[in-house]
């Protein structure tokens, strides 16, 4: 895997604000002095490493060693799950919705895009199993599935919030299967939606990681009906004076 | 089971030690040590925040919990941060002055450039849905351009939230005279459209300090505004565009039912501003994007000595807006939990962008107009004075989410989830000479909402004082969140305004609900395998769920499936009144009223009663947890001529 560098994502940037970027001094000047917008950054993106991403070992479906914020998140782009294998719930068809992001992603996956499921229960899940997994679904390259040692997963689970505060309903895992993280690690833009959503908004959602500053012409307004295909830009009816 | 902030188990004993470290701490700045810079003079705290080993006190002196103490600080009790958050670096309290908005600045028309136009300048820049609304269908009613026009820019500001803190890096509105967040207060009127240029000047991506999406999209909340210029979640745009929001200001019915002005028990008064990026909403209002927008009629004059005699504004009408935040332990700039989806609760609580202000008030009646801008945390206020725990101090509620009621309530305190607003008349005439404090008192430990009044479950406690004990919702007088001082003058004022005690006045009667509905639709908000929906589906922007038929009237079940959760559900265009609570009609005096956010309590099924008039296009249904809501807590729906009776949509 190679890492998206900083170069690259600022360049894909492009646009400047038409109307600047001016800073403007508000309120009480008593606080300490101002740090540069680069030392802010620098240090925000550190406290989130320290706070979110530690640099666990784990082991990919190719049974391959990585790093967890060194190898998979440190300078990417990229969607993370959870999962099992043996999950006949709602996971299988998260993982097929996923699929169908990653065909609409296009070859963005594995150079722009890296796509993680990590396991719930890593015990039974093997590198072979996560393997069987993968090829039964159609997964193709630039998605990894991980496991490792179970106290690890745990920690990981928690610290990526896919948890609920009730411990009771925190203990049953199959609560832990519905949602996808996306995010831009240099950026620190990280969101989430459901698995379980429209693939082609999911990818959508992604792309916004990729190209944040696209402009995205809204839809002017709904169809006639919810089930009517979708028109995009109809023109409205204006009630009647 | 028990875990520290990083997230890793720990033992009870260590959890134990860990609440006893951050005990010791806050007694350290109950004993005076109040400032970062006291602490680190005393050789107590390192550079980088930590409290030094010293007298039993842990050098981790941070858990996932904070608890009471008989002496902490004053308005630091009961604090609980749940997920992957550390305390944030002690303050003082109480030791700057309440921030008072600016009143937004109009500009000359012939100043935006390029020109406002009706259909969208698309190749200029601008990023709107469609055509306005108003001036095509009525140009004598909602001219263009319209009397009043504003120019504002979204971008990054310096900030001091607290003395004790480094200046912040924050996001806010500026209209070309004033720099703020909250941002400028519009005084609006009806009767007078106005039109809002709102430029996106934000800084670019790799600039937004840890989080925050600089794409904009910025929703009048409870405007009856068309829906090109609602601001609605999907019509977001980035930095370098903009988009001319056309605010009618005219009363709901105009088109329809109460031809030509619409109907005056429609009235609205006290609405404000917020971004509405879908999916990135909690980070872009909790990074100061965000502001009042009041609106004025004959009856409601801002003027005390005219129409209802409600307090003068800007003077003694003073909008509050309240968040609860968290700073980095180290750094002390503001935090934001990138990774949660249940709601984020904040250890630190600002009014008007302060923390803890103090306000200097006369002996007199103001109005306050009471905001919870989340992004998760309930309120419930109580006027407390601390040398008098016993007393009970009440005041008046004569708003709810802005809608002035039937006559004003007397209460002894008044709850509120995210974006609801009550405004509310305070009379500081009895306490001529004293301090008092608005507290809050409501227990909240994690993203669910308050504690059910029964206490909590045993086990499910992550995040409090509990281990497990009944606790009740209420919190002690002087032992919940002491949010604002309130600093009472001796000297004796005249006082023009309507006193709801002795006046007994009458504002707008509640318009009918006895209409038969056109439909009767159900909303079930659950969470599914941990994913946020509604009816089992999700917010997506390609995806419209139903249609409303122009000018009908329908009736919404909101069903809660999520069991012990809360949630405020947010639903745009039109108000609504809730007819019944679990079959019952709403207990509350105060609820009897209209509303644009209805708190969805544990186990609860609320019926709503709506009229949709005027305009059309699309809107959304939500969660206003904006954590919940960002989280695909949402659906769409559109108003055209013709509607559907889809019923589960």
């Amino acid at each position: 895997m190679t890492d998206l560098s900083r170069r690259k994502l600022l360049g894909a940037l492009g646009m400047a604000p038409v109307a600047g970027g001016l800073l403007t001094v508000a309120g009480s000047a008593t606080g300490g002095p101002v740090m540069s917008a680069d030392r802010v950054q620098d240090q925000a993106r550190e406290s989130a490493r320290r706070r979110y991403f530690p640099n666990l070992t784990l082991r990919t479906q190719d049974d391959k060693e990585v790093r967890f914020y060194d190898d998979l998140i440190r300078g990417k782009i990229v969607t993370i799950n959870f999962f099992y294998s043996k999950c006949e719930d709602v996971c299988p068809i998260v993982t097929s919705n996923l699929v169908k992001v990653q065909e609409l992603l296009g070859d963005q996956v594995g150079r722009q895009v890296f796509m993680y499921s990590f396991s719930l229960k890593p015990k039974e899940d093997t590198p072979k199993a996560m393997k069987e997994y993968a090829e039964m679904h159609g997964v193709k390259p630039g998605w990894t599935f991980l496991t490792g040692k179970p106290e690890d997963l745990e920690l990981l689970r928690r610290k990526l919030g896919f948890t609920t505060p009730d411990l009771r309903a925190d203990k049953d895992v199959t609560n832990h299967t519905g949602n996808i993280r996306y995010g831009n690690e240099p950026f620190m833009l990280w969101g989430a939606c459901p698995g379980m959503a429209d693939p082609q908004w999911i990818a959508e959602s992604v792309e916004w990681m990729v190209r944040p500053d696209a402009v995205h012409l809204p839809h002017e307004h709904a169809p006639a009906h919810p089930d009517a295909p979708r028109p995009e830009h109809q023109h409205h009816v204006h009630p009647a004076g | 089971m028990y875990f520290n902030v990083f997230g890793e188990k720990v033992s009870k004993g260590r959890f134990k030690q860990m609440v006893n470290a951050f005990r010791n701490r806050q007694e350290l700045i109950a004993a005076g040590l109040t400032s970062r810079r006291d602490l680190l003079k005393m050789g107590l705290l390192s550079a980088s925040g930590m409290l030094l080993a010293k007298h039993g006190l842990s050098a981790r002196a941070q858990t996932s919990t904070t608890t009471s103490t008989s002496t902490g600080s004053p308005g630091s009790f009961n604090v609980c941060l749940p997920g992957n958050q550390a305390a944030s670096p002690p303050t003082r309290s109480f030791v700057e002055p309440l921030p008072i908005m600016p009143l937004a600045q109009t500009v000359p028309v012939a100043s935006l450039s390029p020109a406002p136009t009706i259909a969208p300048n698309t190749a200029g820049g601008e990023v709107r849905a469609a055509d306005h609304q108003g001036p095509e269908l009525n140009p004598s009613m909602f001219p263009f351009p319209p009397p009043r026009v504003y120019q504002v820019r979204q971008h990054a500001i310096q900030a001091v939230q607290s003395p004790d803190l480094p200046t912040q890096t924050i996001w806010a509105f500026d209209d070309g005279f004033h720099a703020t967040s909250p941002g400028p207060t519009y005084r609006a009127d009806y009767g007078i459209a106005q039109l809002v240029r709102n430029i996106n000047a934000l800084p670019p991506v790799n600039q937004n300090g840890g989080f925050g999406m600089p794409s904009v999209t910025t929703h009048l909340h409870n405007g009856h505004t068309p829906s090109e210029s609602d601001g609605n979640p999907c019509d977001f745009y980035p930095s370098g565009n903009f988009c001319d929001q056309y605010y009618p200001n005219v009363l709901a019915g105009f088109s329809f039912d109460h031809q030509p002005t619409g109907d005056i028990n429609e009235a609205l008064s006290t609405l404000w501003y917020h971004d509405h990026r879908v999916d990135f909403t909690a980070q872009n209002t909790y990074k100061g994007l965000l502001g009042f927008y009041c609106l004025f009629n004959q009856f409601d004059t801002g003027d005390e000595t005219t129409g209802f005699h409600l307090p003068s504004f800007p003077q003694f009408d003073i909008p509050l807006a309240f968040a609860d935040k968290v700073y980095d332990p180290t750094t002390g700039t503001l935090a934001f939990d990138l990774f949660n989806l249940d709601g984020i609760l904040g250890d630190k609580f600002l009014v008007n962008g302060k923390i803890q202000p103090f306000f200097e008030v006369q002996p007199r009646r103001y109005r306050f107009r009471l905001l919870d801008t989340g992004p998760s945390r309930f309120y419930e206020f109580f006027l407390t004075n601390l040398n008098q725990l016993g007393a009970t101090n009440q005041f008046f509620v004569i708003a709810n989410d802005g809608n002035l009621l039937p006559a004003p309530v007397k209460v002894n305190s008044v709850r509120i989830g995210v974006a609801e607003r009550v405004d509310v008349i305070v009379d500081f005439s009895s306490f001529a000479g004293k301090t008092i404090y608005l507290e809050n008192r409501l227990r909240q430990i994690n993203g669910m909402g308050p504690v059910p009044p029964q206490g909590l479950v045993p086990g499910q406690v992550e995040c409090s004082d509990a281990f497990g004990n009944v606790l009740s919702d209420i919190l002690p007088a002087g032992q919940g969140n002491l949010l604002l001082q309130f600093r009472v003058s001796g000297t004796k004022v005249v006082d023009n305004s309507v006193n709801p005690a002795l006046d007994k006045p009458m504002f707008y009667a509640l318009p009918d609900t006895t209409a038969t509905p056109r439909v009767t639709r159900t909303f079930k908000f659950d969470r599914l395998n941990g994913q946020w929906s509604v009816n089992g589906q999700f917010m997506d922007c390609n995806h419209f769920r139903f249609l409303v038929q122009r000018n009908s009237v329908e009736n919404w079940i909101l069903f809660n499936a999520t069991g012990d959760w809360t949630h405020p559900i947010h639903i745009h265009l039109e108000e609504h009144q809730i007819l019944s609570r679990n079959r019952l009609p709403p207990p509350l005096a105060v609820e009897r009223s209209r509303k644009d956010v209805t708190q969805l309590r544990q186990n609860e099924r609320v019926l709503l009663f709506f009229r949709f008039r005027d305009w059309v296009g699309k809107y959304p249904i939500h969660c206003h947890n904006v954590v919940h809501e960002d989280h695909a807590m949402m659906g769409l729906w559109n108003v055209q001529p013709q509607g559907d009776t889809v019923l589960t949509p």
